[in-house]
């Protein structure tokens, strides 16, 4: 935890004097740095972070360095709305990059859209988010590829027939998700054999567990956050229940392993990029932010921060200026750009189309399963 | 001196202050704009409960549950509702859609409305604590409820919401809800209120019906919450069922308790205070709600008794 106000100052420190001159880029950055999704939050201010650091320190775009403006929304809503106002019309920043959560995506994306400033979400993999208007952008999956590639993967890696699908329905990314996990699994020939729900912040899952453990499946398809998930991992375990178990990108956390232990060994999750991935490029985002954040390694969603301050600046440079219109086109033209989580391509509904990862646990550290192409 | 005519007055005067700031309101920044229009809404949020809480003594902990179904109701509304009624044609700040909306935030109120009523009506049986959990489920229900009712979003909330609030419609609103709950308290009824507050026993004794009064206040309470709902929908333009959860409704208790139980104008200073106090806060980031929640501990430990109220006053108010 630190004060953002220093970071500024530190971000400020890293222009070369050479550039003290020319007038900073001004970028608004919306995240969950407190409250609930602190954890995604946190992550994904450290990555966006680091990318500025590093875009300034060979002295930004356009002969101009960028100036990033974070703003907190305690995981609150409504706060994101009054932040982004605050960021348009205050310190007209040129483009706002957030939010992790979707549901939170969804209230800034109108206000943007309104002030035609693109906006980029890093992480929010709900399909509603871009569909808000055309200045509004993602650097991820969207959940029905995240769905298929679940699907897929069941069918073939795990040779799954009948699953059973437990849904948070507090969840609008779960319920997405599963949703379209169901359609694909269904028309590839498998077997929903039992849908269960629960909620967040659930801690006793035996019921749900008990049903599963009758239905007699092959496989458990949990599409909610790492918290439920590595306590049903842990409860299906005490249960006696040996299935696979596997997820979606809200299994990313170090909390996964530290909450589920033992009982979360063999569980797959999707997700946007693996730190163990041997590509250049990701080895050195990997060094870099170990070396700025103490060692910590970057998970999927400082990766995806990572990335969308660097997209951002790549269209920057090829629109020539900071200007809405011409901004967003250069946005909607990005074509192979070659970022920590793969090659980001925006297709016509402003949503990225790049590949996923499929992560195991085992002994007790996220391991590199198989890369699946759009 | 009799208070009604300049309670009138006031009315009147803030509708002309919210014309005039709605007409500058093109002027006004938008964060500030956004800022003042959730100080209003605020407003309106804890002096409706002021009335439940304050003045009836009755401990709600389900104020955002009211919120939450004038919220979703007043955009179901303009939603679903709204394109067969004025058309995709009508004059963005036009008549109609100031009809449709003013409308909307009717309907809306009502059905917060009448939920208070159901919830009204239990509370008969229940004081203090227990009426506090009963009113704690309650918003708790909405809250699942709406998670799991798909046709309004379900978990992902109402999206595309009209922006129709402006701040004539929030200092409206505002002032209808001190109006209406200033002059509801101050009149020869309402000493009911303060009377079943301040002992129920001797109220049903003087003749009062201590049941009566809890409903009333529950709906009145409720209706307005439900205008609040629906302003701040429309302002927001998105609405999820999280939004309106425990904490919300806690938020409202402590502007209540922080301006005083039952003193109108210290819960309006505590909501105007409470609003504006995290977006000062804003410069220290991370620390912004360790410092508030200190701030709040630092206020309660140095006034208990609400920070604005000054004098002791009991059951009767200056007639």
């Amino acid at each position: 935890m630190k004060f953002v106000s220093l970071l500024r100052f530190a971000t400020l420190l890293a222009v070369s004097p050479a550039l003290h001159a020319a007038e900073p880029i001004k970028i608004g950055e919306i995240a969950s740095l407190t409250g609930k999704e602190a954890a995604f939050g946190q992550s994904s201010h450290k990555g966006t972070v680091l990318a500025v650091e590093q875009l300034n320190a060979v002295g930004g775009v356009l002969g101009r360095p960028f100036e990033l403006l974070s703003e907190d929304n305690q995981s609150k809503s409504g706060e994101s709305a009054t932040v982004a106002r605050k960021l348009l019309s205050r310190e007209k920043v040129v483009a706002l990059l957030g939010e992790v959560a979707s549901s939170r995506s969804l209230e800034m994306a109108p206000i943007a859209q309104r002030a035609k400033i693109p906006m980029i979400s890093p992480s929010s993999t709900n399909p509603k988010v871009t569909e808000v208007g055309d200045y509004i952008f993602r650097v991820c999956f969207i959940d029905p590829f995240q769905g298929t590639v679940m699907a897929k993967f069941a069918k073939e890696t795990l040779k799954a027939r009948r699953v059973a699908v437990l849904t948070s329905v507090s969840s609008a990314y779960s319920v997405g998700l599963a949703k379209y996990f169901k359609e694909r699994f269904l028309a590839d020939g498998g077997e929903i054999a039992l849908e269960q729900k629960f909620a967040e912040g659930d801690k006793d899952f035996k019921a749900q567990l008990t049903a599963v453990r009758a239905a007699g499946v092959d496989a458990i398809f949990v599409p909610g956050y790492y918290t439920e998930a590595a306590l049903i991992s842990r409860q299906a375990r005490e249960l006696g229940l040996a299935l696979p178990l596997f997820g979606g990108d809200g299994w990313e956390a170090p909390q996964l392993i530290e909450i589920g232990g033992k009982a979360v060994e063999g569980t797959y999750y999707s997700t946007h990029y693996s730190p163990e991935d041997t590509a250049h490029a990701v080895q050195a985002f990997v060094a870099a932010f170990r070396a700025r954040w103490n060692g910590e390694t970057p998970d999927a969603m400082a990766a995806l921060g990572y990335d969308s301050a660097c997209v951002l600046a790549d269209a920057i440079k090829r629109a020539g200026g900071t200007e809405g219109p011409a901004l967003r086109d250069a946005l909607a033209a990005t074509k192979g750009f070659a970022g920590v989580t793969g090659t980001t391509n925006m297709d016509p509904a402003r949503n990225a189309s790049k590949s996923a990862v499929i992560v195991t646990i085992k002994d007790g550290q996220f391991k590199f399963v198989q890369s699946v192409a759009p | 001196m009799p208070p009604m005519p300049k309670a009138h007055l006031g009315f009147l005067l803030a509708l002309v202050l919210g014309g005039v700031l709605s007409g500058l309101s093109d002027r006004i920044d938008p964060y500030h704009l956004d800022v003042l229009i959730g100080v209003g809404i605020n407003i309106v949020l804890a002096v409706s409960l002021n009335l439940i809480a304050g003045h009836t003594g009755q401990f709600s902990l389900g104020h955002a549950g009211f919120m939450a179904i004038g919220a979703y109701a007043t955009a179901a509304v303009t939603i679903f509702l709204g394109p067969h009624l004025i058309g995709d044609t009508a004059a963005p700040g036009g008549l109609a859609e100031n009809t449709l909306f003013g409308s909307a935030l009717l309907i809306g109120g009502l059905a917060a409305a009448l939920a208070g009523l159901l919830v009204g009506i239990p509370s008969l049986r229940l004081r203090g604590d227990y009426l506090a959990l009963v009113t704690l489920g309650f918003g708790e229900i909405i809250r699942v409820l709406l998670q799991n009712f798909e046709p309004l979003g379900g978990a992902l909330g109402l999206n595309g919401i009209p922006a129709y609030t402006t701040v004539f419609w929030v200092v409206a609103a505002g002032a209808a809800t001190v109006f209406t709950v200033g002059c509801l308290v101050r009149s020869n009824y309402g000493l009911g209120f303060l009377a079943v507050r301040d002992d129920e026993i001797a109220a049903s004794a003087a003749g009062l019906d201590p049941a009566r009064y809890k409903v009333v206040a529950f709906t009145v309470g409720a209706f307005f919450a439900g205008i609040a709902g629906g302003l701040f929908g429309h302002f927001k333009m998105t609405i999820t069922p999280s939004g309106f959860d425990f904490s919300r409704s806690i938020e409202i208790v402590v502007m209540v308790i922080l301006g005083g139980l039952g003193n109108t104008v210290g819960v309006i200073l505590a909501a105007v205070l409470l609003t504006l106090l995290p977006e000062f806060l804003r410069p220290v980031a991370e620390y912004r709600l360790v410092l508030y929640s200190l701030l709040l501990i630092g206020l309660m430990l140095a006034r208990p008794q609400g920070l604005f109220t000054f004098r002791t006053h009991r059951a009767v108010p200056r007639a």
